[in-house]
């Protein structure tokens, strides 16, 4: 099992293939539907974001409300496909990887490439699975948008596979 | 006349969903652990363990199985012998919103437009039945919207016919490829009228996963489907194999001459459901 620690290197990014199982640990930001439409309209205004793009990792993904006892409640991945119009920028402003699942658009795909970035899947439906491998939980931003908010979480070894690498092999493309 | 209060509905709701978010039923649990076991792709094989182990958490630390609880639907059957006392519906609304609530589920309800959250997970949605006798019976089916986003329906024409059917299904599936979390259970609605026609799909998905259709030749029609669609090769969360489809269940009703009405509903592996007799 390969074993990856967020930031990446871009040795590392670049030593991963599409299909690899890996074990991630590090920081992450949640960021769903409706905070990327916020952040969209934040970039396009000109404003100041909530958190450095530069380098960082996003995972679609809102979690259930806290429960008693437990550090983060379930927390699976979301659809990525309906971030299709948001990703390319993202990537382009520097975001290193994201974590989600499923397919995603050929434009996703070339802002991949082109950044030498790299898309993981989780496993969709896996969220207390998932939320068992968070270490830590912070409260970024967007706190009215409830499970949409954005939250920086920590990961000890989540289970991902590579889902594009950054030479643009797709995982959904080897069946 | 049988009486049943407000209050009794309220409770009966409530328990369902408390315990349907958490956990898939039974049968796709054991349908999943099954498809591990014949799984031919390295990834996907890994995915299924994950599930696996998944459910084992969740039941371990009462976490929901997954993130998405779901919108939340509610079949009633009301005895036509029996009366309620109060407000059925919002007897039911309020049920919905304490399970939600008391669970710590995820409150994924929100405006169409102004995308304002409702903060609360209601309104559920509702549909009633009447039928003879004096009880009442609820289904509930929290309903994740990875799996609803990849559904859809044709008004195809009398001459498409059962091929027209059979490509249609396989089409949505090949449109909706990893998205819907496969292994999915698919629901299919054959004839009524459009709206009858989705519904029909919905309520396929209460059955219990691994059920045989009572209808000999939707039987086959069901294994067969089955087949073709795992022939595809797209896979458990779309990462190839044999176990896209845990099953397929299919309900028909008769339709106007003109017309060939047929609904595809995906539901994801977290098949959630469950019932109360009052």
């Amino acid at each position: 099992m390969i074993e990856l620690y967020a930031p990446m290197t871009q040795d590392m990014i670049n030593s991963l293939k599409v299909g690899q199982s890996v074990m991630l640990s590090g920081d992450v930001y949640t960021a769903r539907d409706a905070a990327h439409a916020r952040i969209a309209d934040m970039l396009q205004k000109g404003e100041p974001l909530p958190f450095e793009l530069s380098g960082c990792g996003i995972y679609y993904a809102g979690p259930c409300p806290d429960m008693p006892g437990r550090i983060i409640n379930s927390v699976g991945p979301t659809t990525s496909s309906r971030m299709n119009a948001y990703a390319p920028l993202l990537y382009d402003l520097g975001v290193q990887f994201v974590i989600g699942k499923g397919p995603v658009s050929g434009e996703v795909r070339n802002a991949i490439v082109r950044n030498g970035a790299v898309y993981f899947a989780a496993v969709g439906g896996a969220g207390a699975l998932i939320a068992s491998c968070v270490t830590a939980v912070e409260d970024i931003a967007f706190p009215d948008l409830g499970p949409e908010a954005v939250r920086r979480i920590t990961f000890s070894r989540v289970p991902l596979i590579v889902a594009i690498d950054r030479y643009g092999g797709c995982v959904y493309d080897n069946r | 006349m049988r009486t049943i209060s407000g209050e009794a509905v309220t409770q009966a709701v409530r328990q369902l969903f408390l315990s349907a978010c958490r956990m898939p039923e039974r049968g796709a649990l054991a349908a999943i652990e099954s498809a591990l076991d014949k799984e031919t792709s390295a990834p996907a094989k890994e995915a299924l363990r994950q599930l696996v182990e998944n459910a084992r958490i969740a039941r371990q630390t009462g976490m929901p199985y997954c993130q998405d609880t779901g919108m939340a639907v509610v079949f009633v059957e009301l005895g036509q012998d029996m009366r309620i006392e109060g407000n059925l519906s919002e007897a039911i609304q309020e049920g919905v919103r304490r399970a939600y609530e008391e669970g710590y589920f995820r409150k994924s309800v929100r405006d169409p437009l102004t995308g304002q959250n409702t903060g609360d997970n209601t309104p559920a949605v509702i549909h009633y039945d009447v039928v003879p006798g004096d009880k009442l019976r609820i289904f509930a089916a929290p309903k994740g919207f990875g799996s609803e986003n990849m559904s859809r329906i044709a008004m195809l024409k009398p001459s498409d016919g059962l091929n027209g059917i059979r490509q249609f299904i396989l089409d949505s599936v090949r449109i909706a490829d990893g998205s819907p979390c496969p292994p999915v259970v698919l629901g299919v609605g054959i004839g009524g009228t459009f709206e009858l026609c989705a519904l029909l799909a919905k309520k396929q998905l209460l059955r219990p996963v691994g059920s045989v259709n009572e209808d000999e030749a939707l039987a086959r029609m069901e294994r067969e489907l089955k087949d073709d669609i795992n022939a595809l090769g797209i896979g458990a969360l779309g990462l190839g194999g044999p176990n896209y489809c845990l099953a397929v269940h299919i309900a028909k009703y008769p339709t106007h001459i003109a017309g060939l009405p047929v609904a595809v509903n995906f539901q994801c592996h977290a098949a959630r459901h469950g019932s109360v007799t009052l």
